[in-house]
């Protein structure tokens, strides 16, 4: 892809999109026509901020649940578990071998693993304590296998041949598990997004409202925009570059107040790991990393802020200025 | 004056038993006649609350007839598309009797104001605003910024806004009621000046003193809420 072709289109579309050919032109700073104490900008910019900053660290959220949630599903989708549970009259070790012939001799898996009689109490004894005399207890037994990605196994043939050939054999490929977590996963990540839409909405219309107000205020200035010959959408432009740099200005303090908490929630999470009670911090708040993602989602928020502002002034001053006159 | 052979342009402005009343009030203009033909000069004139500003209102389009026809450069005003109402606009210039300049602006940016709304490149027109301001007095007031600026210096200034587009009509809305006699002299030289080159003047003015000056150039006279016209 040609880069200059990419970047010429996105600011042609930009361009044509909201109509800033006065804020791309414009090499030396006029007066803004519309003067800026009037416009209550500076109160905008902090809503806008606040916005920027709350959108800012929902999207972290939805980046880091649908990060997590990826990271299970896939850790968990590449095992299967074969159980074997005793059954009365029929000894296990023999039961056991079948298994894992059966297993090795199916393709598409890999690394069979077979726990040994005192490697599965060991998995038992956080229930169950140690000093138990597990010879009278029916333990049952595990078998693992890593699914080979490349070419995976038929599943279920071999659920079929476990249990014609193994008594008491049962096949675990983790699917209910993977879809339960998929659901969650997806739920939360949609779930901020929709939180992450209202906050952004919440902007645009914080910003319509303040540019109602900016022309109601500056109807006289309108007046004469109007007299001296200035058109509909002239004026309607001096507006949208009104609020575009306050959507700007505030998208960058969000941003930076964004990243700023992200750098000290990233200091504090390795000063907690190398604490005594490090586990229990990364436990309960996952090893805080500062990605790169989560960074790029900022800076998109900061420009979405300031494309919101220009896009809902410029509407709205459309509207506004018909029934001005 | 028509060159002669020429085709007979049409007039600027054309009011056809134009009535006007603000709200419910009684009618303060009636039966208002008149065409304002190019390049010509008149003066609006009458005592004070007599209906001038509003005449010169209702030719800005900035106030709708309650009755009767208005057109503009040959055009029927009621169906104006707002493109249309622009384009009209930039062939007006226009003098306030409270010269309306934008307080946040310099003289020089108020002045410059027509051009800049065009987008025209400032550099395209620096040169010859700032010559304007020279020639009408204003040359140490360029940044000074309204507020801080006498009455005859703002009024210079709007008068000054109203020129610099060189419009096909002038309206001015008693245009030297903060000058001195001297200034005032000058400025209607200015007046005749853009008339000579095309413009066409209107003035509203109950200013007798500088009527006189003028003899011979057409008088359009309000009273009794209906117009008069001495040619
Ligand atoms: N916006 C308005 N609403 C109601 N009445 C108005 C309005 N503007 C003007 N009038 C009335 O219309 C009449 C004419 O006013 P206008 O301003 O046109 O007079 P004028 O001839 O320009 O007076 P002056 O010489 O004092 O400037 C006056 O009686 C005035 O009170
Ligand atoms: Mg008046």
């Amino acid at each position: 892809m040609n880069r200059g072709l990419l970047d010429r289109f996105l600011i042609g579309v930009l361009k044509r999109f909201f109509d800033l050919r006065g804020v791309f032109r414009s090499k030396k700073r006029q007066q803004a026509l519309i003067p800026h104490a009037s416009a209550s900008g500076g109160s905008l910019a902090a809503v806008i901020a606040i916005m920027a900053f709350l959108a800012s660290l929902t999207a972290s959220v939805a980046l880091r649940v649908s990060n997590a949630s990826e990271g299970w599903q896939s850790s968990v989708s590449h095992e299967i578990t074969i159980q074997i549970r005793p059954t009365l009259g029929t000894p296990i070790d023999p039961e056991m071998k079948k298994a894992a012939i059966i297993l090795s001799e199916t393709p598409g898996l890999k690394n069979t693993y077979v726990y040994s009689k005192t490697e599965s109490e060991k998995l038992l004894e956080p229930w169950l304590g140690n000093g138990l005399d597990f010879d009278q207890l029916p333990v049952p037994r595990m078998i693992t296998a890593q699914i080979d990605k490349k070419s995976p196994p038929d599943l279920e043939a071999l659920r079929v041949a476990l249990s014609e050939n193994v008594k008491g054999a049962s096949l675990d490929d983790h699917r209910a598990w993977t879809q339960r977590l998929s659901v969650v996963g997806r739920t939360l990540v949609l779930a901020t997004l929709a939180t992450l839409g209202l906050v952004i909405a919440a902007a645009g219309f914080a910003i319509a409202f303040a540019t109602r107000g900016a022309m109601i205020s500056n109807r006289e200035i309108i007046e004469v925009l109007h007299f001296v010959g200035a058109s509909e959408s002239y004026i309607a432009r001096q507006f949208q570059i009104h609020f575009l740099w306050i959507g700007i200005k505030g998208g960058i303090i969000g941003g930076i107040a964004a990243i700023t908490l992200f750098l000290a929630l990233h200091i504090a999470a390795r000063h907690w790991a190398s604490s005594p009670n490090g586990a229990e911090m990364i436990a309960l708040f996952g090893t805080f990393s500062l990605n790169l993602n989560a960074i790029i989602a900022v800076m998109a928020i900061a420009l979405l802020m300031a494309l919101v502002a220009a896009f809902v002034s410029r509407v709205t001053a459309n509207r506004t200025i018909r029934g001005l006159d | 004056m028509q060159a002669p052979g020429s085709k007979r342009r049409e007039d600027l402005v054309r009011f056809e038993n134009v009535g006007l009343r603000y709200g419910m009030g009684p009618e303060i203009l009636k039966d208002i006649s008149f065409s304002i033909a190019p390049s010509s000069f008149q003066f609006v004139t009458g005592p004070s609350g007599t209906g001038k500003t509003t005449l010169l209102r209702l030719i800005l389009l900035s106030l709708k007839p309650t009755r009767g026809l208005i057109s503009l450069f040959g055009q029927d005003v009621t169906q104006l598309s707002a493109p249309t109402l622009t384009k009209f606009r930039r062939r007006m210039g226009v003098v306030f009797q409270d010269f309306r300049l934008l307080d946040h602006l310099t003289t020089y940016e108020n002045v410059a104001l027509p051009l800049r709304v065009q987008g025209r490149s400032e550099s395209g027109y620096k040169k010859e605003v700032v010559e304007l301001l020279q020639w009408i007095g204003l040359g140490d007031r360029i940044l000074s910024f309204p507020s801080t600026m006498s009455g005859g210096e703002k009024q210079r200034a709007a008068i000054a806004r109203a020129l610099v587009v060189q419009p096909d009509i002038l309206l001015a809305d008693e245009p030297t009621g903060n000058l001195d006699g001297v200034l005032a002299r000058r400025l209607l030289r200015l007046f005749a000046e853009l008339n000579r080159s095309g413009t066409a003047i209107v003035i509203a003015t109950h200013d007798l003193a500088l009527m006189d000056q003028f003899d011979g150039v057409r008088r359009m006279v309000l009273g009794g809420n209906r117009l008069h016209i001495d040619e």
